[in-house]
């Protein structure tokens, strides 16, 4: 258990460090100085020098790949020019709008889709299987800025239950917040759930075919009590891993949602920043969505891990 | 091949897949000829009207034909898709089959590269594209197509590896054939079933994701029509002329379920253990 603790984090820390490499290069290849693709060709030449200061274009690449670093390990990402705030400051703030509309959107489709995925496996091969399966189908082929449009149609502009777009920030309360995150968390959840719905469904249903079901049905357990004790147990275990592995499509869904809905989050700042080639910002946060990713990956595994004992003693 | 159509004709969602796909083709090829308007005539008198006779899926806000728009939309869809999907099919096939011919440190090489490409997803990979090259219609296909890389490669070493294990391989090694030659003469032909149905469901996560790159302005540029540059253009119309909303995302919707439901009827059709099992 603890070689295979050991062996994932490391595996961690080597492809956040081959990923900063592949971003850092990546944005190197543009064409030009830097500071003056970021000020325009009209740049006062002043500014045009203390920008280049700043951004240390006249130091060796390797030095200043390392600068950026050391100063993500000690949380600094330098200064957005846009902005004109710390990067750090900017991308916190923005997630905390967009990690509670990535998690409610989870919440969401974690809720509607296992049990929708669980009551189609217990209707195996009737109506009601079909239905779901069906549903499933239609929502893996729906574009979830489509169906955000078509919320925003029904729910904002023809019954003005929720706002159309927009957010309130925190400090205008709780409730106001929430409500702003409705229509763009169920956006997001639709699609995840019917993912779900599709992965609950089979993982019961692969269970039901084990052997040990077969005995338990045969001990003369009932259908309910088989079913609950031993298959819904059993069938967690891929259930949780992918709703895990969601989570980070769920995040970056947000980009997209955040879009529709006018929502100052982290999605609304990578465009931000892209349009206006704050070079500072677009790097720090491909580099944060990246570790997100990775990291809701190992944390997946090591959950993984913990569920299923047979890993703890083979080790990979 | 009798059989593989007499089993095709009996799944039903692989006839409904097989009709809504033949249909998005032949749209597509149909509006290389001829649209009912130029999708990029403009005509101000005429914006933002609903359907009627002569507009039968109404204008935009710029009066063009959305059914002129949209039959000329298909074709990026389909352009991207397929291109994305050669760059996965070509690259990871050969990326995973190499894995499962030599084994040992070249899978285990190829295995991690493919491990560390979860940390780019699709749109992650397209807006750093965007700040190196400007967005693009070439934007998309890169990012789909090396984000299809690993899942191709991953696929191609899991059924390989699974293939070398059998008989007919073993026989051909105890001829004396090389692990090379082997891979393309036996094991590759066995198992392009599992990357037929691959390909068919990566082309309908390309049209997805080609339309939420153009939606986003990271894709495919204006007056050059596209599904998803028609849903952003909508938005800002959506109070007035649902139509423009409704349409592209239905356009899409059906295209994506239509591949996705023969991925599934060709798993089933071409794997029957794996059917029975469903």
């Amino acid at each position: 258990m603890i070689a295979f603790l050991l062996r994932r984090i490391a595996t961690f820390v080597a492809t956040l460090a081959i990923a900063s490499v592949v971003i850092f290069a990546a944005l190197e290849l543009l064409p030009g100085d830097p500071a003056q693709i970021m000020l325009g060709i009209d740049a006062p030449p002043d500014a045009l020098e203390a920008l280049q200061k700043k951004l240390g274009v006249d130091r060796p690449m390797v030095e200043r790949y390392f600068t950026w670093i050391g100063g993500l390990v000690v949380g600094d990402m330098g200064e957005s020019f846009t902005y004109v705030m710390p990067v750090s400051e900017l991308i916190m703030t923005r997630l905390g709008v967009t990690l509670p509309l990535a998690l409610l959107a989870a919440l969401i489709s974690v809720a509607i889709g296992v049990p929708v995925g669980l009551y189609a496996a217990a209707n195996h091969k009737t109506p009601r299987d079909y239905g779901v399966m069906i549903f499933g189908q239609l929502g893996i082929a729906i574009p979830n800025f489509w169906f955000a449009i078509l919320l925003v149609l029904v729910f904002s502009i023809y019954l003005g239950w929720f706002p159309a777009g927009g957010f309130p920030g925190w400090s205008a309360g709780f409730w106001p917040a929430i409500k702003a995150l409705i229509l763009p968390a169920f956006s997001l959840a639709i699609v995840e759930a019917a993912i779900f719905a599709r992965i609950s469904r089979s993982a019961v249903l692969d269970v039901l075919r084990e052997d040990f079901v077969r005995t338990a049905r045969a001990k003369g357990l009932s259908r309910k009590s088989t079913l609950v004790k031993h298959v819904l147990r059993n069938a967690m275990i891929p259930i949780i891993t992918i709703c895990g592995l969601e989570l980070s499509s769920l995040l970056v869904g947000t980009i997209v949602i955040e879009q529709v809905f006018n929502i100052p989050g982290l999605g609304r700042l990578v465009f931000q920043s892209l349009t206006q080639l704050d070079l500072m910002v677009v790097k720090n946060l491909i580099m944060l969505l990246v570790a997100l990713v990775v990291f809701i990956n190992l944390v997946v595994d090591l959950l993984y891990a913990v569920i299923d004992p047979r890993l703890k003693h083979q080790g990979h | 091949m009798s059989t593989f159509l007499k089993n095709a004709r009996m799944h039903r969602s692989l006839m409904i897949g097989g009709v809504l796909t033949l249909l998005l083709l032949s749209v597509a090829v149909l509006s290389l000829f001829w649209t009912p308007w130029s999708p990029t005539a403009i005509d101000i008198a005429n914006k933002l009207k609903g359907p009627s006779a002569k507009h039968w899926l109404g204008t935009d806000h710029l009066g063009r034909d959305v059914l002129s728009m949209l039959m000329s939309g298909s074709q990026i869809s389909i352009i991207v898709g397929f291109l994305a999907v050669s760059v996965g099919l070509l690259v990871g096939v050969a990326l995973g089959a190499l894995a499962s011919t030599y084994r040992g440190w070249v899978e285990e090489l190829i295995m991690r590269m493919s491990d560390f490409s979860i940390a780019f997803p699709i749109i992650i990979t397209a807006v750093l594209l965007t700040a190196i090259l400007g967005p693009g219609t070439v934007n998309s296909i890169l990012a789909i197509g090396i984000f299809n890389i690993p899942i191709f490669a991953r696929i191609t070493r899991g059924a390989a590896n699974a293939a070398w294990a059998r008989e007919y391989v073993m026989a051909a090694q105890t001829c004396g054939k090389g692990r090379l030659r082997i891979t393309i003469e036996h094991v590759l032909p066995n198992i392009s079933g599992a990357l037929i149905v691959q390909a068919t469901i990566l082309f309908a996560v390309a049209i997805l994701a080609e339309a939420a790159l153009s939606f986003l302005g990271l894709g495919t540029q204006p007056p050059e029509p596209s599904w998803g540059k028609m849903l952003n253009n909508a938005q800002t119309f959506v109070g007035l002329a649902p139509h423009l909303a409704i349409f592209p995302g239905l356009a899409i919707a059906l295209s994506v379920l239509g591949l996705n439901l023969i991925g599934d009827g060709l798993r089933d059709v071409l794997d029957p253990k794996l059917a029975r099992a469903r």
